[in-house]
């Protein structure tokens, strides 16, 4: 009997389509980056993630450290810690998870750590909330932390191999927390384009962490006591990295296209059906579906409303943003977390933007919704009645200085 | 992606220093910081990476051995160094291990046994660090050191108490008072018996005192190359905590020891072996009485002789009840039961 030597598979550039979750998508991009040390500790939404990971490596196909720490505050540091050696790490976490790692969180923006994080929002206990709530990613926009929202399964894939290419890059070396609205995008399963190891080692480059590295070899000190002398210059040089990560960033989207063929021209934010809109809405995440169905049915009655589904929150897109925004009649700014006590009780991106608009020579009426709170629902309904509110607003050229909240018990 | 098989788990081998002449002259803990006039706590650093040698990575956690050892520009460590968050001592080893470890698996780094040690205060280690401590200790595929040098308080911040402040002291945060003298009434953690205790896989736990400097040096040694997770107490006195002349750092370790206050002991693989005078203590030389190196001391300047005699029953328990002494306090089974029937 002739012996048939099966023929080695081709090496293939064909991706290949998966039916996954938002979590199990970026478990399929931590495996082509070829993380080496992942830490992981339970908590839900984002934990799914942990989960998926720990079959790729029980399954053989990644070859990484993991550690199942025994709180947040312990996984996030021993990634930091890991990644000061030289190793490409991966974390995340979800709530009041998020919240008790936060000593950590701070502390690796100045160290240069460039840690990917995923961040599975959820509300802040107490009351108990497993759902969604944007608050807990927020909490590090002040201190250098890279910050994004995602909305969908390929989107979680595509960014994670984004997120490794512009945290790694010299020229910014700063963590970054890509945010998944829990359940509605880390439960949730999607056809998904999962792309050959082949194109992405031509996307992705080895983790170089250059004369940071902590090594025998050489033999740095590493955040030793600064003060009053250097502190200011050290924050500094923090704001500078986050600066340039503007153009790190457009860069990175700009050749995924090129390798990946797919992917937005535009990294910071997505623009549904703005050209001609009188109204325009502003979110994060997957609150853009319900406002995008929202959006097709006032078209179909002849309303011009289009969204602004915002992925960049750090560095904050203010230009380009401010750009596309002027143009409208009126803005419905549509936050899923809160800022109590903030000016006029706003949202953190409702007064985000407020403040980017401040120096631009047209401001459209800008109305502030919060809605969505604690992985509620956003009905159609709620959108119309923000819709309603800046067409009103649009009309009389001046919105009222406070903030609506939509779909509450009153 | 196939592990490489030119990894290994393996340590370096450390043999131990056999006697003062024969320990390396290399220094890697040298100028450029600022502790405090007879600071033992910076001999421990600078024994502790003298013992290690060049290719060790130390990790500190937020302490004195923080703040008063690495102003910007004058470090003092010669190997490579950096600070973790004041509870983080267990995790910044178990993290820079498994680093080196996933790198060196992988082929991405040169395959080397690197030391890997996180030094805490007693406040971070004992205090806010011990559960990431305990989790380190349960990992033994990593290799690591954790070295808590216990100067008895939050030393860095104005002496405040920490859970291994002893009964009574003074402290900022327990100042003698008219109504109250003594604000400070718990018993201080036993550290390395509950570390050793409580990991069984964890093979090589230590207590040591640099006022007996070469053995100290050999614990570390024996900590490093042993494999696995490891811990060393070390007793550190502290001349501005704990209120003495800073020319008696040294006797006072002594002293500590030689009234059976602090135990110098390994455990091995789950053997106890008593080292050094405690040796003698147990082997029957008596110990001194606790007074003498209390009185020695301006924090414990307000006790009574109630308070001595409280403080020597305490540590006399310690010997002659607890089921190893000085180590484990547990009680043996019969005496248990004699003190049901008793009731």
């Amino acid at each position: 009997m002739a012996v048939v030597t099966p023929a080695a598979p081709a090496a293939t550039e064909e991706d290949k389509e998966l039916l996954i979750s938002g979590s199990e998508a970026v478990a399929e991009s931590l495996t082509l980056a070829d993380i080496d040390v992942v830490t992981a500790y339970p908590i839900r939404p984002y934990d799914t993630v942990m989960q998926a990971i720990a079959k790729k490596i029980s399954g053989g196909q990644l070859v990484a450290e993991y550690i199942v720490a025994e709180g947040e505050h312990s996984q996030f540091e021993i990634v930091k810690h890991a990644s000061t050696v030289g190793a490409r790490v991966f974390c995340g976490s979800s709530g009041v998870g998020w919240m008790y790692a936060m000593e950590c969180l701070v502390v690796t923006p100045p160290l240069r750590v460039p840690m990917v994080a995923l961040v599975g929002n959820r509300a802040l206990d107490d009351p108990g909330a497993f759902g969604v709530e944007h608050n807990d990613a927020l909490v590090v926009r002040d201190v250098g932390w890279l910050l994004c929202w995602i909305d969908t399964s390929q989107e979680a894939l595509d960014t994670t191999l984004i997120a490794y290419r512009v945290a790694e890059d010299r020229r910014v070396f700063l963590p970054l927390a890509i945010s998944a609205d829990g359940a509605f995008l880390t439960h949730s399963q999607a056809l998904t384009m999962v792309p050959p190891k082949s194109k992405v080692d031509r996307f992705l480059p080895r983790y170089d962490r250059g004369d940071l590295l902590l090594h025998p070899d050489n033999p740095i000190t590493v955040a030793p006591q600064a003060n009053e002398d250097w502190v200011i210059e050290i924050r500094r040089q923090n704001n500078e990295a986050m600066a340039r990560a503007v153009t790190v960033i457009e860069e990175a989207y700009a050749d995924f296209r090129r390798v990946f063929g797919r992917g937005p021209e535009n990294p910071w934010f997505e623009e549904y059906m703005t050209d001609d809109a009188d109204v325009i809405l502003v979110g994060m995440g997957t609150i853009s579906l319900p406002i995008k169905v929202a959006i097709r049915e006032l078209r179909a009655k002849g309303k011009k409303v289009g969204l602004v589904r915002l992925r960049w929150f750090r560095p904050f897109p203010t230009e380009k943003l401010v750009a596309a925004l002027s143009k409208a009649k009126a803005l419905g700014i549509i936050d899923r977390d809160y800022s109590f006590g903030s000016p006029f009780g706003s949202g953190v991106v409702a007064n985000e933007i407020r403040a980017a608009l401040y120096n631009a020579d047209r401001r459209p009426p800008l109305l502030s919704f919060i809605c969505g709170l604690g992985g509620r629902e956003v009905t159609l309904e709620d959108v119309y009645k923000a819709v309603d509110l800046c067409t009103a607003a649009a009309a009389a050229g001046k919105s009222d200085a406070k903030t609506h909240w939509l779909g509450v018990r009153e | 992606m196939a592990e490489t098989t030119t990894f290994s788990n393996a340590t370096q081998i450390l043999e131990p220093f056999r006697g003062v002449k024969r320990v390396t002259i290399e220094e890697y803990f040298t100028s450029g910081h600022r502790t405090c006039q007879g600071c033992e706590s910076a001999l421990v650093m600078k024994l502790m990476v003298k013992a290690s040698g060049p290719r060790t990575i130390v990790l500190g956690s937020t302490g004195c051995m923080y703040v008063a050892n690495t102003t910007y520009y004058t470090t003092p460590w010669v190997v490579p160094w950096m600070h973790t968050q004041l509870g983080s001592s267990g995790s910044a080893a178990l993290g820079t291990a498994a680093g080196l470890k996933a790198l060196m698996k992988k082929g991405k780094m040169k395959s080397e046994p690197i030391n890997v040690i996180a030094f805490c205060g007693d406040g971070g280690g004992a205090d806010m660090g011990l559960g990431a401590i305990s989790a380190t200790l349960t990992h033994k595929e990593y290799n690591s050191l954790i070295l808590l040098y216990d100067n008895e308080s939050y030393a860095n911040t104005d002496i405040q108490l920490s859970g291994m402040t002893p009964y009574g002291a003074n402290t900022t945060f327990s100042p003698p008072g008219k109504v109250k003298r003594l604000i400070h009434t718990r018993w201080k953690k036993n550290m390395a018996g509950m570390l050793a205790a409580g990991h069984p896989e964890c093979r090589y736990v230590a207590t040591v005192c640099a006022s007996y400097a070469v053995e100290m040096m050999n614990k570390v040694r024996r900590a490093l190359t042993i494999g696995g997770p490891t811990f060393i107490h070390s007793l550190d006195p502290c001349p501005k905590g704990w209120d003495y002349d800073p020319m008696l750092s040294h006797e006072l370790g002594e002293l500590a020891i030689e009234t059976g206050i602090f135990p110098l002991y390994e455990v091995e693989d789950g053997q106890v072996k008593y080292y050094g005078k405690t040796k003698a203590i147990v082997e029957g030389r008596p110990r001194k009485p606790v007074r003498e190196y209390l009185l020695k001391q301006g924090r414990f300047a307000h006790f009574i002789e109630e308070d001595l005699a409280y403080f020597q029953a305490k540590v006399d328990e310690m010997w002659e009840k607890w089921e190893i002494p000085a180590v484990v306090p547990f009680r043996r089974l019969d005496a248990t039961k004699a003190a049901l029937s008793a009731k």
